[in-house]
């Protein structure tokens, strides 16, 4: 699909075309990425990603490791939103074994999964605003996701690769100013999001870098597999977290904001709005924590019956699958990982065609990958 | 068409119990009648538990076998989530039906399982999710090593990357596929990391001399 | 022999003071650059809700020496296949460009290497903007794609930018009937009020253009990291690197020298010559008094004693500058003083002020992307300049034909030139949607 139109050097003067090389090291690929861009003077006719650079084989790993000890390795893959992840995973395996983890523990897994979408959003953000050009965002954005990652090293010890939750529940029970921690969060981040939105949302130059750049419109996008907000900025109002509700979804109200045009700059307006979304679900659920056991009817020994499941969240980054296949022992047979920002990147070729290079960065910005989940 | 719903706790989980019974009655006694000491039985937490596959008969899959015939090789419901098998030469087929009649428009994902005991190893697994019924529907295709199963990337592009993720791990070739290569792996890798008969611990020490110059302490 | 000596003593007698001053520029320019630097990253900090250099020095007061040293002990790194000569060459002309340029300008009264030059404004922006060759010849010589793509970039913009702003300041020169710097300052002083009022729209396009043609955001494509690494710098290491830097810096100074004299009133004070308000003049020792003041404020909420004491002598020197300020005023024997070190200050003040506005929108905008950067200079500034010379000329043309009032007749220009600026802006918005896509392949994905 991608190389036709690339052995085409049908350019004006007949001259070949330009391969520039953005590198595996590159300031804005976000990671070990490499892109090689085929020129047309300035207008990009075609890409082709180079990814594998990261790839630690931990679908393999899972094959000889037991379901708690692979738990830990979830985390490194899209290592900015680690505790979505755990929550992915397991979810799947309390689906293999047929057990529900208790309401308490349903409720404040919501809950850090929430914080947990603000704290990614953030670091998006403030990366994506950086290398358009705005060098003030990133800072701003940190200082608050470094809220989060307080809220999160109290209550479990880990800022970044938190192994937050367990097959059929939580292990720490929620720390003593866990509420109070989570609701001052929210109330001051209401005036931070304005203020992002207020250096960002109408400025020209913004509008400018980002409006009709990286278009992916609905039908590319379901053909392509894009999912998260990449789909909802297309139009399509569809949320994993509606659709087919899991921890605690179903209890709360929250919008699912979505976007016309499926360029850069409506994606940017969807997870502004979903950050502002996610902090109303989180102060819908520390309202009604219920009290209540934190572990469900899981023995130490996990050895799911023989068969499959396949379990998906809404991750920050688009859908997030788990195909877990279990032979009856207490290592799992085949674990597979959808991961959102591989699908994703697959769009970037479509997206960037016919751009100038200087939107390469934008766009690979909006798709918000990260690549330890790219390449596992 | 199936959903997915939380599963009644009580009816599941009597379920194994009278599954184990049956086929595992001869592993069962033979502990117990050898192990006078240990008069309560610890059977539940030593015997691997059964399956908990039982076949399905939705409109769904009427529709299919109606459509298919002998190509729908089984149909089976795991833990309240709804797959076929079907046959290989007929899988690029029933995609399409897949995507255009049933609307199962987004192909969420396309992977592999490697089951080396069997004669035709790999199991390939597609995973649709249709927008406008919010349901999702597995397809499973026994493939052979030799096999080159029709590349799904005429039906749904987004096949195109995890075609290549198939290929890079299991080695399964796709016909028809625009750029079959590598992709998580170096161009030049031998072997197929998650075939079964791969150790842990193996690498292409040959790829890594060459082309990192160190010796690989694999 | 003797004769020689003769010469060169008779020489040296009539130029000394032009010698020093520019041994002085020189010397000391450099150094100031450097500080502009330490400047900037405070003032990014302080936006960024953090602190800045504070480790080298008292609040990081040494950083720039500290860099300075870094940079020259680094190794002489010159790429194989350049043109060792040329890459040798090329940040020294940028730099000799900004600083010559400087020779003319008006620091002070009795500053001189050429300010009685009639042909003033026009030697400094002439000469300021050889500094592309500067820039061109880097990039070509360092050898490399990333190198030559931004030379080519930043010349291109600078070129446009350069037309744009030089056709803004005819405006001013209108407005004060010559080239010699001295007398522009001097018409503002006789006409009671800087020609910001009298000209805005020529300010504020000189400001974009001089934004541009330094490079700064949202200008900087050409050597933004995340972009081409460092466009035509990205070879340059050590001390070559920091003289492009320090030439890009003192640019900075040179561009806000010339508008501060055009537009701001150059040493003039708030309402020039306007007698009711004389007692402006002891504004400088207040002011520096006040941030003395508020420096002993300060001490007594740091936490550390070493730093309380450092704001002590913060204060202390605040205070020594502002009696040394207020002194001609209370002594009548220094009076003649009073002029030449007032004249200092609002000078520095404004120059100040206009630097300050360069930082703070290179740390609140993003950046254009090159082609809206060239769409910018070429089809909004370059146009509205042109209209607005045009509505300076007809203006004066009113005052001194037809003897309207001088003021009404520039606002009544104005106000057309503003409208002429919002029909432009339209004009470009709607040529932006169009341009942005330029896709040849419309996505069919879907139907495979």
């Amino acid at each position: 699909m991608q190389d036709d139109a690339l052995q085409n050097n049908g350019t004006l003067l007949g001259a070949d075309e330009l391969v520039l090389n953005m590198g595996p090291q590159h300031p804005s690929t976000h990671g070990v990425l490499r892109v090689k861009l085929k020129l047309d003077g300035e207008r990009v006719r075609g890409t082709e990603c180079v990814i594998g650079y990261l790839h630690r084989g931990v679908e393999k790993i899972a094959e000889n490791r037991t379901y708690q000890q692979f738990a830990p390795y979830v985390d490194r893959m899209d290592y900015v939103a680690a505790v979505s992840n755990g929550l992915g995973y397991c979810e799947a395996v309390e689906k293999l074994l047929n057990v529900e983890a208790p309401d308490r523990a349903k409720v404040i897994r919501t809950i850090l999964t929430e914080l947990q979408r603000i704290a990614s959003h953030l670091v998006w953000l403030g990366t994506h605003a950086l290398d358009i050009g705005a060098l003030t965002p990133l800072f701003y954005c940190f200082r608050e996701r470094e809220e989060i990652l307080k809220i999160f090293e109290k209550y479990c010890g880990a800022r970044l690769t938190t192994h937050a939750f367990r097959i059929g529940g939580l292990q720490y029970e929620a720390y003593d100013e866990f509420e109070k921690d989570v609701e001052r969060f929210c109330k001051d981040f209401e005036r931070r999001i304005q203020d992002y939105a207020d250096l960002l949302t109408g400025n020209s130059i913004w509008i400018g870098r980002t409006r009709n750049i990286g278009v992916l419109n609905a039908a590319d996008c379901i053909a392509l597999g894009a999912t998260g907000p990449i789909l909802r900025a297309a139009g399509v109002k569809w949320d994993l977290r509606k659709a087919q509700p899991y921890a605690a979804y179903d209890r709360y109200q929250f919008e699912i904001p979505v976007g016309t045009n499926g360029d850069t700059y409506d994606r940017y307006m969807v997870r502004m709005e979903e950050m502002r979304q996610s902090r109303l679900i989180c102060l819908q659920a520390i309202e009604n924590i219920p009290a209540g056991p934190i572990f469900g009817k899981v023995g130490k020994v996990i050895k799911p019956a023989p068969g499959e499941v396949y379990h998906a969240i809404e991750a920050p980054k688009g859908i997030l699958g788990y195909y877990i296949v279990s032979d009856g022992s207490t290592q799992p047979y085949r674990v597979r990982i959808r991961p959102p920002s591989f699908v994703n990147l697959q769009a970037l070729d479509t997206m960037i065609r016919g751009h100038l290079v200087a939107d390469v960065v934008a766009v690979i910005g909006t798709l918000d990958i990260v690549l330890g989940e790219v390449d596992r | 068409m199936a959903e997915e719903s939380k599963p009644p706790q009580e009816s599941e989980s009597s379920q194994p119990e009278q599954k184990a019974a049956t086929p595992a009655p001869p592993a069962k006694s033979a502990p117990a009648s050898t192990a006078p000491a240990a008069a309560k039985p610890v059977a539940p937490a030593a015997k691997a538990p059964a399956p908990l596959q039982i076949p399905l008969d939705s409109e769904l899959v009427r529709r299919y076998r109606e459509r298919f015939g002998a190509a729908i090789l089984d149909a089976l419901e795991d833990r309240k989530q709804p797959y076929l098998i079907v046959e290989c030469a007929q899988l690029l087929e029933i995609a399409r039906y897949s995507r255009d009649e049933e609307k199962f428009d987004l192909l969420e994902d396309f992977t592999a399982v490697d089951w080396p005991k069997r004669e035709k190893r790999f199991d390939l697994v597609a995973i649709l999710y249709s927008f406008a019924h919010n349901a999702r529907l597995r397809l499973k295709a026994v493939v052979g090593v030799e096999e080159h199963p029709a590349s799904l990337t005429s039906i749904w592009p987004t096949a195109n990357w995890l075609e290549r993720e198939i290929y890079d791990m299991f080695g399964i070739e796709f016909s028809g596929h625009p750029g079959l290569k590598r992709i998580l792996l170096p161009d030049g890798w031998q072997g197929h990391p998650l075939r079964k008969d791969y150790d842990i611990l193996q690498q292409d020490t040959a790829w890594v001399r060459e082309n990192l110059g160190i010796e690989s302490g694999q | 022999m003797n004769a020689t000596l003769q010469a060169l003593l008779q020489f040296l007698q009539t130029w000394w003071v032009e010698l020093v001053c520019g041994v002085v520029i020189v010397a000391v320019v450099p150094l100031i650059a450097g500080y502009v630097v330490l400047v900037e990253r405070k003032l990014m900090a302080d936006m960024q809700a953090r602190l800045g250099p504070m480790r080298v020095g008292p609040h990081g007061l040494l950083q720039p020496i500290a860099d300075a040293v870094k940079l020259l002990i680094k190794e002489d790194i010159i790429p194989r296949d350049s043109d060792a000569l040329i890459f040798w060459f090329a940040p020294v002309i940028s730099m000799v460009a900004a600083l010559t340029s400087m020779g003319a300008l008006y620091f002070g009264p009795s500053f001189r290497v050429a300010q009685g030059i009639n042909i003033g404004i026009l030697f400094v922006i002439g000469v300021s903007s050889l500094g592309f060759l500067g820039i061109i010849l880097g990039g070509w010589a360092s050898n490399s794609h990333y190198s030559i793509i931004g030379a080519i970039r930043s010349t291109a913009q600078l070129v446009s930018y350069e037309t744009a702003g030089g056709l803004a300041i005819i405006a001013a020169l209108l407005l004060a009937g010559t080239l010699r710097i001295s007398a522009i300052v001097d018409a503002q002083a006789e006409q009671r009020v800087w020609f910001i009022f009298l000209a805005p729209v020529g300010f504020f396009i000189y400001l974009v253009a001089s934004i541009a043609e330094t490079n700064r955001a949202p200008f900087d494509l050409p050597e933004a990291e995340s972009e081409l690494v460092a466009g035509y710098m990205t070879e340059y290491s050590g001390f070559r690197w920091a003289l492009y830097f320090l030439g890009e810096y003192a640019n900075m100074i040179v561009v806000a020298s010339v508008a501060t004299t055009l537009f701001l009133g150059g040493w003039l004070r708030p309402f020039p010559n306007v007698h009711w308000l004389n007692w402006l003049d002891g504004l400088p020792p207040l002011i520096i008094a006040l941030a003395g003041i508020y420096s002993i404020y300060r001490a007594g909420k740091q936490p550390v004693w070493v730093q309380s004491w450092f704001m002590w002598a913060v204060a202390f020197a605040c205070f020594a500058v502002a009696a040394i300020f207020a002194a001609p005023i209370a002594f009548a024997p220094l009076r003649f003083a009073l002029p030449g070190l007032n004249g200092a200050f609002w000078f520095l003040v404004k120059v100040s002020a206009y630097i300050y506005v360069f930082m703070w929108l290179r740390f609140t905008l993003p950046r254009y992307r090159f082609d809206q950067l060239m769409h910018l200079g070429w089809y909004i500034l370059i146009p509205l300049a042109i209209v607005n010379v045009f509505s300076v000329g007809v203006a004066m043309l009113l005052e001194s034909e037809f003897g309207w009032n001088r003021w009404l007749a520039l606002i009544i220009t104005t106000a057309f030139t503003l409208a002429v600026s919002v029909y432009l802006v339209h004009l470009h918005d709607k040529r932006a949607v169009m341009a942005s896509t330029g896709r040849g392949v419309i996505s069919d994905s879907y139907a495979g």
